[in-house]
């Protein structure tokens, strides 16, 4: 196959049922959105796993970097304060 | 499966092994170990994380580091088991306009068509690792990776169909549940996927098996010839004995694998006994006996050197099955390469 006709990587999205969340499926080459579509129905809900599929093409996600993750997500990890569990309620204090 | 007023006995074992199959889908939900911290690293620190990672159970993700040979044994074994996908097609493919009934024609449809996904969904688990599918597909057509055994075996009966199913399917099976567990995550991931489908393919080979065992003398005698002849290939699916075995060691160190081929061919062998009984078919051993104080059965382990020979590229149908690969892809490139060429016009148009 020559450079020119290869297809394409695209990342498939599946919501699994109305109410969640598109969830990451996996991958899958194709050539163009609509294939690419087509393909993920093909690969990916062969047994109803989905009511809605998205395809984003691979080159175009931006992914933090694992080496970076302590870095990148220190912030979160300092602010206990932030769960509700980090502050002890009174007794008889309740609906809190 | 019920249809047409028959049922098929559940075969024993199945119904465990899927439950494993869900218990991994449900493992590592946590947030698992902290990498290394920014900043440069030695070789030592780099490797004492990754298998602190790889020993803890937690899953390696394609952007971790990971040692050469991680990558290099995983790229192996995945893209032997895509390769076996795909080629697997071919032995059933026979019997897809000759099936007996419409609803076997349209079963073993939706089964290749499985295979064709497995395939696919591994190739992708493969590409996480930095090799691009094309160069996979050469390295197939030109024999430098291989594909299961017992995929160079014919399919001469409606029976072998069944049988190959039944006792390939049902090894894949037991070899594949504990790669749920895998360590690479992409890897994990599809076989989770491929676990839940493999066991209908498990299935309707039994239940194809079933039929005719229950039928005349002559399809009964076509079924037990087909057990005769798949009953050895698919022992063989295991590999060489550990001993033996060129990669198992480390690739259990670093959990690829998780169970050495001795232990996995004896967990199969206890499976398919009792089934066999069901069946009212008998598996090709004379030597195959229970042993109560291994509380394992006994039986004769397969020709190891026929397998390497066929391995090697010996076996009754090497040549077409490489063959028919090559000249597939060779005979659809003009169909990807008008694709792309559809979707350059599309993207013209939309300017």
């Amino acid at each position: 196959m020559s450079e020119t006709s290869e297809w394409p990587l695209w990342e498939v999205f599946v919501r699994a049922k109305r109410g969640l969340g598109h969830l990451h499926a996996g991958s899958l080459h194709a050539a163009d959105s609509r294939m690419a579509l087509h393909h993920a129905r093909d690969l990916y809900t062969r047994r109803g796993e989905g009511v809605s599929i998205w395809v984003v093409p691979a080159a175009a996600v931006a992914a933090s970097s694992p080496d970076e993750r302590d870095a990148f997500f220190d912030p979160a990890a300092d602010k206990v304060y932030r769960h509700p569990a980090f502050f002890q309620l009174p007794k008889g204090a309740e609906h809190l | 499966m019920r249809h047409n007023g028959y049922s098929a006995p559940e075969p024993p074992g199945a119904a465990e092994l899927l439950a494993e199959v869900e218990a991994t889908a449900k493992d590592g939900l946590d947030r698992g170990r902290a990498p290394l911290g920014p900043g440069e690293h030695t070789e030592d620190e780099l490797l004492a994380h990754f298998e602190a990672v790889v020993a803890a159970d937690e899953k390696i993700e394609p952007r971790d580091w990971m040692p050469d040979a991680y990558r290099r044994s995983l790229v192996r074994q995945l893209s032997q088991h895509a390769h076996s996908e795909v080629v697997g097609m071919q032995p059933e493919g026979n019997w897809l306009t000759r099936a007996p009934s419409l609803k076997r024609k349209a079963i073993l449809l939706a089964k290749v068509q499985d295979e064709a996904g497995h395939g696919l969904y591994l190739y992708s688990a493969v590409e996480t690792l930095g090799v691009d599918r094309e160069s996979l597909f050469q390295a197939l057509h030109e024999g430098r990776q291989k594909y299961l055994s017992f995929i160079n075996y014919p399919t001469p009966t409606w029976a072998d169909a069944g049988a190959l199913a039944w006792l390939t399917d049902g090894a894949a099976i037991v070899n594949q549940v504990p790669l749920c567990r895998s360590s690479y995550g992409p890897y994990a991931r599809a076989m989770v996927r491929v676990c839940k489908e493999e066991s209908f393919h498990h299935r309707q080979g039994f239940d194809a098996l079933h039929v005719l065992s229950r039928g005349t003398k002559a399809q009964k005698r076509m079924a037990q010839d087909a057990v005769n002849r798949w009953w050895g290939p698919a022992l063989a699916m295991f590999g060489p004995p550990h001993e033996q075995s060129t990669h198992s060691e480390q690739s259990m160190r670093w959990r690829i694998k998780r169970y050495t081929n001795d232990e996995l061919r004896q967990r199969f062998v206890d499976i398919c006994v009792p089934q066999a009984e069901v069946l009212g078919l008998t598996l090709p051993d004379p030597a195959l006996a229970w042993n109560g104080e291994r509380g394992h059965y006994d039986f004769t382990p397969p020709d190891f050197d026929e397998l390497r020979r066929v391995v090697a590229g010996d076996g009754p149908c090497n040549r077409q099955r490489v063959g028919n690969r090559r000249r597939a892809h060779e005979e659809g490139a003009w169909v990807r390469e008008a694709a792309v060429a559809h979707a350059a016009k599309r993207r013209e148009g939309v300017r």
